[in-house]
C-alpha cells in the first residue's frame, strides 16, 4: 500500500505565508503598519521563505468595492521589505484590478515575487502582467483562482497559457475552500504531467471545510513544491491552511521546509492571534462558502448586507454561488441582497429603486 | 434622402454588429468594409450586404475615399493600428470614430458630451471602452447634481463577449476607463475594475457605479437624475437598465446596472459590445446630421500635421 508518508517524505517544500495579505480580508484591510512589520519579522525569523504583503485583493485593491486599506500598498511594502533578513516579500496582483504601474511600484519597493491571479478560465488576461513580472526580475507565479469551477483538463490548458507567458510557478487555488483531497490530487497530478519540469506547482487552500492541511498534503504528494498558508490561519472565510499546524505536520512527515515550527507557533499565538477580531472558524457562513463553492472573501460583505437588508448571509452566499459569481464581484453582494430583500417583501419596491425594467 | 457615407475598418464582431446598426440609420450609409484577411467571414458578410470590401487594410480604402464620398470611418481594429488609420483618413477629410482604446481624440460618451463635441471642430472622437460607455453616464448623473470626489466602477462581462485584443491589453482597457470615469464623468478621481466571468449560460453585462460625493448626498435629486439619465441611454441602448439603487451609505452612492444587447449580430448577453457599437453609431449620426444640414464642414488634416 502506498502511504501518504512515502509520497511526501524527503521532499523540499517552500511555505508561503498569507497572513498579511489574505489576513487583510479578516481585518477589512486595516492592519496597522507596525503590526505588519512585527509579524513579518517574526515570520522571517522563523524561517518562512516567502511572505505576502498586499491589500487583500492585491495591488490596487484599495477601493469602495473591496474596502479601503488603512495604508497604501506602497506604505506597507516600504515599511516591511527593509526589515527582512532572509524572507522574500511577495505581492498579489489581479489583472483588471491592479495596473502595470502598481506592479512596477511593488518591484521598486523591493518585492521579489508576484502572484498574478486570474479566474481559473481566464488566464489570457495575465499575459501583460506575467510578462512584466519577468521583465522586472520577479519570481513570477500564475495563480489560477476558484480552480474547482473548471474541469481539471481545462485548468491544465490555462496553466499552459500562463507558462507560455513566462510564469515560473503555477498555482491551483482553492479560493472557495471547496476542494476535497482527491480533487486536489487529480489537478496537481495533471498539472505536473503537462507543465515543463522546471515549472513549479503550488497550492493555495482555504479551510472552509477544514481540509486545508489535508489538501495541502495531497498537493505535495502529487508534485506541488509551494504551499500557501497563514499563521494562525489568518485569511478569508474560515481562513487559510494554518501554517504552523501544517509545518508541524510536515515535520512529522519528514518534509523539509526550513521553518522552525515552534518559532512559527509563537508568531501565530503571540502576534497574529491577538490582532484578530475573532479567530477564523468554519461558522455557518464560512462553512457555506466551502459547501457551496463561493469565493471566500464574499463572507464579509455578505454579513454586512445581511444586517442592512435583513436577508441571512447564508442565503445571500448560496444565491451568489448559484449565479456563478467569481472573485472580484463583491459589488454583486449588495445587488443580490437588495433583489432578495425585495422578493421577500423586506423592502418596498419603491424604497430603493423606482424603476425596474 | 441623402445620407453620409461611411466605412468600417475591422470586420470582426464589433465591426459587423455596427454594420447592422448603420444599415438601419436614416442618416448614415455604410459603403465600405475594410479588413486584412481575405478569408474573413466578416468581409464576406459585408459583401453580401452590398458593401465594397478590401482585404488590404486602410490602404485598400484610401484610393476610393474621394470617389465614393466616404466622410465618416469607424475604426474597430486595435489601439496599435488606429493612429495610422486615423492619420491616413483624416488627411482625406474623413472623420474618425475610434472604437479602440487608442484615445487619440477627445473621449465621447453620447449623453454626457456628444452635443458639445459635435459643436467643436474635431476629426477624431474616441468611444472610450464598453465599461466606460456603460458607467460614465451614471457618474455624470451624480456629478451634475453635486461634486463627486471619487468615482469607481466595476464592469463584469461574459467571458465569451471579450475578445483576444482586449484580453491582451487589459491594462490599457482598465487605465483608459479609469481616466474617462474621472474626466468625462466629472469626478475628482476615477477607478475602474474589470471582471471577466465565464458562467454558462453567459451572464449579461453588469456594471456597478460607486460615487463618493464631496458633501452629504442629496438623495432625491440624485435618484431623479439617475432615472433621467437611464432614459437618455435607453434611447440608443434599449436594454440599459437600473437593477438596484441608487443606495446611499454616508457619502457613498451605489448604482447597479445591467446592459442587455439588442442582439443585432452579437448575442444579447454581450451588452458590453452593443453599447459600444450603439454609442459609436449614435455619435456618427449626430455628426452626420450636422454635415447634412451644413452646420459643420469636415476639413482634411494634412498628414504631416496629424498626430
Amino acid at each position: 500500500m502506498t502511504t501518504l508518508y512515502s509520497q511526501v517524505a524527503g521532499k523540499n517544500v517552500k511555505l508561503h505565508d498569507m497572513s498579511l495579505r489574505d489576513g487583510m480580508h479578516s481585518m477589512r484591510h486595516q492592519i496597522p503598519v507596525d503590526k505588519m512589520v512585527a509579524i513579518a519579522k517574526g515570520l522571517d525569523a522563523a524561517g518562512v521563505p516567502l511572505i505576502q504583503v498586499t491589500h487583500g485583493d492585491g495591488l490596487g485593491g484599495s477601493s469602495l468595492n473591496y474596502g479601503r486599506g488603512l495604508h497604501t500598498d506602497e506604505e506597507y511594502l516600504r515599511a516591511v521589505v527593509p526589515e527582512m533578513k532572509n524572507a522574500v516579500i511577495s505581492v498579489l496582483h489581479v489583472p483588471g484590478i491592479g495596473t502595470l504601474d502598481e506592479l512596477r511600484m511593488a518591484a521598486d519597493c523591493g518585492a521579489g515575487c508576484v502572484h498574478v491571479a486570474t479566474h481559473c478560465t481566464e488566464a489570457d488576461v495575465s499575459e501583460q502582467h506575467i510578462g512584466l513580472g519577468r521583465e522586472l526580475g520577479l519570481d513570477t507565479v500564475g495563480f489560477l483562482m476558484m480552480a474547482h469551477m473548471t474541469p481539471p483538463e481545462a485548468l491544465v490548458e490555462q496553466a499552459l497559457l500562463m507558462e507560455s507567458y513566462g510564469a515560473e510557478t503555477i498555482y491551483c487555488v482553492d479560493s472557495a475552500g471547496y476542494m476535497l483531497p482527491d480533487e486536489v490530487t487529480n489537478r496537481i497530478t495533471l498539472l505536473r504531467d503537462a507543465l515543463k519540469d522546471e515549472t513549479g506547482i503550488g497550492f493555495h487552500g482555504h479551510h472552509n471545510l477544514g481540509m486545508g492541511v489535508a489538501n495541502s498534503l495531497a498537493a505535495i504528494a502529487a508534485g506541488a513544491t509551494r504551499i500557501d498558508g497563514s499563521a494562525a490561519g489568518f485569511g478569508a472565510g474560515a481562513g487559510n491552511t494554518p501554517l504552523e499546524v501544517f509545518a508541524a505536520v510536515l515535520e512529522r512527515m519528514d518534509v523539509k521546509t526550513g521553518v522552525d515550527t515552534f518559532a512559527l507557533m509563537d508568531v501565530a499565538e503571540d502576534l497574529v492571534l491577538p490582532m484578530m477580531p475573532k479567530p477564523p472558524r468554519a461558522d455557518r457562513d464560512s462553512l457555506t462558502l466551502g459547501y457551496a463553492g463561493v469565493y471566500s472573501t464574499f463572507l464579509y460583505n455578505a454579513k454586512q448586507f445581511a444586517e442592512k437588508y435583513g436577508v441571512p448571509a447564508r442565503d445571500i452566499l448560496v444565491e451568489l454561488g448559484r449565479k456563478r459569481m467569481i472573485g472580484g464581484q463583491e459589488d454583486m453582494i449588495e445587488d443580490t441582497a437588495l433583489t432578495m430583500a425585495r422578493e421577500r417583501g423586506l423592502i418596498g419596491h419603491n424604497s430603493t429603486s423606482k424603476v425596474d425594467a | 434622402m441623402t445620407k453620409v457615407k461611411c466605412a468600417i475598418i475591422g470586420p470582426g464582431n464589433i465591426g459587423t454588429d455596427l454594420l447592422y446598426k448603420l444599415l438601419r440609420s436614416d442618416v448614415l450609409e455604410p459603403v465600405w468594409m475594410v479588413g486584412v484577411d481575405p478569408t474573413s467571414e466578416g468581409l464576406a458578410r459585408a459583401k453580401e450586404l452590398g458593401l465594397k470590401t478590401t482585404d488590404q487594410g486602410v490602404d485598400g480604402l484610401v484610393p476610393h475615399v474621394l470617389e465614393d464620398g466616404v466622410q465618416i470611418a469607424f475604426d474597430a481594429t486595435s489601439a496599435y493600428v488606429h493612429a495610422d488609420n486615423s492619420r491616413k483618413l483624416n488627411a482625406l477629410g474623413v472623420l474618425m470614430i475610434d472604437l479602440t482604446p487608442a484615445a487619440i481624440g477627445p473621449l465621447c460618451v453620447p449623453p454626457v458630451n456628444l452635443a458639445r463635441l459635435a459643436g467643436e471642430k474635431v476629426m477624431n472622437v474616441n468611444m472610450v471602452t464598453c465599461a466606460g460607455q456603460a458607467t460614465i453616464p451614471m457618474v455624470n448623473a451624480v456629478s451634475r447634481v453635486q461634486p463627486v470626489d471619487y468615482a469607481e466602477i466595476i464592469a463584469t462581462v461574459a467571458s465569451l463577449s471579450i475578445g483576444p485584443g482586449t484580453r491582451k491589453n487589459i491594462d490599457e482597457f482598465t487605465r483608459t476607463t479609469s481616466n474617462a470615469v474621472a474626466k468625462v464623468g466629472g469626478a475628482g478621481r476615477g477607478k475602474a475594475i474589470v471582471v471577466v466571468n465565464p458562467a454558462e449560460p453567459p451572464l449579461m453585462m453588469r456594471d456597478t457605479v460607486y460615487c463618493e460625493t464631496a458633501d452629504e448626498p442629496d438623495r432625491e435629486a440624485i435618484t431623479d437624475s439617475v432615472h433621467a439619465m437611464i432614459k437618455e441611454v435607453q434611447k440608443y441602448v434599449p436594454g440599459y437598465r437600473l437593477k438596484n439603487g441608487p443606495t446611499f451609505d454616508g457619502r457613498k452612492v451605489a448604482i447597479f446596472l445591467e446592459v442587455e444587447g439588442l442582439g443585432d449580430f452579437l448575442p444579447k448577453y454581450a451588452g458590453n459590445l452593443d453599447i459600444m457599437t450603439a454609442a459609436g453609431a449614435r455619435t456618427a449620426e449626430m455628426f452626420a446630421r450636422e454635415i447634412l444640414d451644413g452646420t459643420i464642414t469636415l476639413t482634411p488634416i494634412p498628414a504631416e500635421e496629424a498626430a
